[in-house]
């Protein structure tokens, strides 16, 4: 019956001309998105960009000043929280203090007045998928960041909700610990077939988990595609400094590079050192050695300081004797992205 | 900071004195409430239990502390109902006139018991007692619930902004209507505020006296009103003493149990 609901209608959260003031401050300014089923879709954006006020009303924690949120082809704009079947996975947790993990794992369920010996099972096996087995008795004071984070998934988790909302869940935790919960968020997400809707402002982990990215810029979602769209065809000057770093050209400088009048943006990886004749001449102004990769600043000729990315595939140069030197840099055509010059034709960064 | 060794002990000098000019007289009503001697001569010659039963043989006493329980869970009732709205309205809601209203709430406990006094006594006779109720345990229990509320109040507002919102919206977000959220939620990470501001509030109310002067009326006696009355009276000395180590006892105790609830690690939630 629900499969064939979701069959039927694979859109399960459409926001329509989405809007949300904060007195004289506009949050959320005009948004229009559909997500899959199924789908691990990503919010992307710096703090401010509206992206954890749009999971907060799809949560139903705030209500919008226009524009409707619909769950499963379902008006949910003026329900409430309890009302809707989606549920959050808060940035600091939000686990109840006074209660054991497994209280807190089966409250969703003992609100909803599932019986007592369903309710420990289904907690015992939403902690059993987040690895927590044996931690029921604990109390959240008692249990680490990861731990705690795991507790936060599984008491969402165990209500079996057709969204997940994630606001930066993995925010607080350590970088080794932040890598290895994509890995295990993106397979419980796959395994349960739940929609997940994931607050970031880290592109590497939007990169690495969604099928889809929007970026959020001032309140507006400024891109909407797959990691690599996103990432390849960026369009805007911000999505491509946002979305990992570039080098952006402009004016002159554009000009004598590509013989063409315009905005362009190459990717730092993509730019290589050469010994072809018709490539730009410049001075490494720096060198930044990263373990498996090296960057190189270089000011070209041209007018322009550019971040050149390599590979330490083999034994890097060496490194200090590179600076000051004089080098040529060459790209492929393709990687040359036309970027529309308007306002926020920024910088390289 | 380290101080040298000689300011260590004159601050150490410093503070036992202080706390024996605060607390030897209290230990001396305790002892002399066991003292053999009439006229408490020091040191006591024999110690007895004596006055303690005739204080309990009191009708006057024991009915004035009755009353003065009375009044004090009456004082509290209000102060934990009152303390606990308002501080939920101060707290959730942004209203014209909030900061005024923390202040109007914190303000009668530093206000003089003796201005409190007089107003209350003068506002009742001129509006309640027009309505035909006199003064007595109402008036008592109400004079009191103006400076208790506001240890509910303050307690009850430091828990609500140690916890924040997010706790609730998660429980809203689990499937939890209002009132589920406020039984399984709120009201268990306010309850030891509560305890601890009802606690200090029913304290405060039990030995007051300077209010209940004024509120009290004719023929309502609480137990600080009753030693007073009885202080200078010779032969009443002893029992007096008793009464008075009663009500100390009756004071520590509370405020003790409320310092620990209040500020006892894992009483509130982690932050």
């Amino acid at each position: 019956m629900i499969t064939e609901i979701r069959y039927n209608r694979p859109m399960t959260v459409e926001l329509s001309g989405l809007r949300k003031t904060f007195g004289a401050v506009t949050a959320v300014d005009g948004i229009d998105l559909r997500i899959g089923d199924g789908e691990f879709f990503s919010m992307l954006g710096p703090s401010g960009s509206g992206k954890t006020t749009v999971l907060r009303l799809i949560a139903g924690f705030e209500l919008p000043t226009a524009g409707t949120v619909a769950l499963d082809g379902r008006d949910v704009t003026r329900l409430a929280p309890f009302e809707r079947d989606v549920n959050t996975v808060f940035q600091d947790y939000a686990l109840f203090p006074h209660l054991s993990v497994q209280e807190n794992v089966e409250y969703g369920l003992k609100v909803r007045k599932v019986a007592k010996r369903e309710r420990r099972d289904r907690a015992r096996e939403a902690l059993a998928k987040v690895r927590l087995e044996g931690f029921g008795a604990r109390k959240p004071s008692a249990m680490s960041g990861g731990q705690r984070q795991r507790v936060a998934l599984a008491r969402a988790l165990v209500n079996r909700p057709k969204v997940l909302l994630l606001d930066e869940p993995l925010g607080a935790l350590d970088r080794k610990l932040r890598e290895q919960m994509q890995v295990e968020l993106k397979a419980i997400q796959r395994d349960a077939g739940i929609t997940f809707v994931f607050v970031t402002h880290d592109q590497d982990e939007a990169l690495t988990m969604s099928d889809r990215v929007a970026v959020f810029d001032a309140g507006r979602i400024v891109q909407v595609g797959t990691p690599e769209a996103v990432y390849e065809r960026p369009v805007s000057a911000f999505v491509a400094g946002f979305v990992g770093s570039s080098n952006v050209f402009t004016g002159e400088t554009a000009k004598t590079l590509f013989k063409k009048t315009g905005t362009f943006s190459v990717r730092p990886e993509k730019i290589a050192f050469t010994d072809e004749a018709a490539a730009a001449p410049g001075t490494v102004a720096e060198v930044i050695y990263a373990g498996p990769v090296t960057r190189y600043v270089v000011d070209l000729d041209a007018g322009a300081r550019v971040v050149v990315v390599e590979q330490n595939s083999r034994t890097p140069r060496a490194l200090a004797g590179l600076r000051g030197q004089r080098v040529r840099l060459g790209w492929h055509e393709e990687h040359v992205i036309p970027l529309p010059s308007g306002k926020d034709s920024a910088h390289a960064s | 900071m380290t101080l040298s060794p000689a300011a260590r002990w004159a601050l150490r000098a410093a503070m036992a004195l202080g706390l024996t000019f605060i607390y030897v007289p209290l230990l001396l009503v305790l002892v002399n409430s066991f003292n053999g001697d009439r006229t408490f001569a020091w040191p006591p010659h024999d110690l007895t239990t004596r006055w303690w039963a005739a204080a309990w043989a009191s009708d006057g006493a024991r009915q004035a502390l009755l009353t003065s329980v009375q009044a004090a869970l009456g004082a509290t009732a209000t102060a934990l109902l009152l303390g606990t709205l308002v501080a939920f309205a101060v707290h959730r809601f942004a209203f014209f006139g909030r900061d005024t209203l923390s202040l109007l709430i914190v303000l009668p406990i530093a206000l003089p018991g003796i201005v409190t006094g007089i107003a209350l006594d003068s506002a009742w006779r001129s509006v309640m007692g027009e309505l035909g109720i006199g003064k007595g345990l109402l008036s008592v229990v109400v004079g009191h619930a103006t400076f208790c509320v506001v240890t509910v109040y303050n307690n009850v507002l430091a828990r609500l902004r140690r916890t924040g919102t997010t706790l609730e919206e998660a429980s809203a977000d689990l499937g939890a209507r209002p009132w589920q959220t406020f039984r399984y939620v709120t009201f268990p990470l306010i309850r030891s505020a509560l305890l601890a501001g009802g606690l200090l509030a029913f304290a405060l109310s039990f030995d007051e006296i300077i209010v209940t002067t004024f509120t009290a009326g004719p023929g309502l006696t609480t137990l600080p009103l009753w030693i007073f009355t009885n202080l200078f009276r010779p032969n009443q000395a002893p029992v007096v003493n008793v009464v008075a180590a009663v009500l100390i006892i009756a004071s520590v105790i509370p405020v003790w149990v409320a310092q620990r609830l209040a500020f006892t690690p894992g009483s509130g939630p982690p932050r």
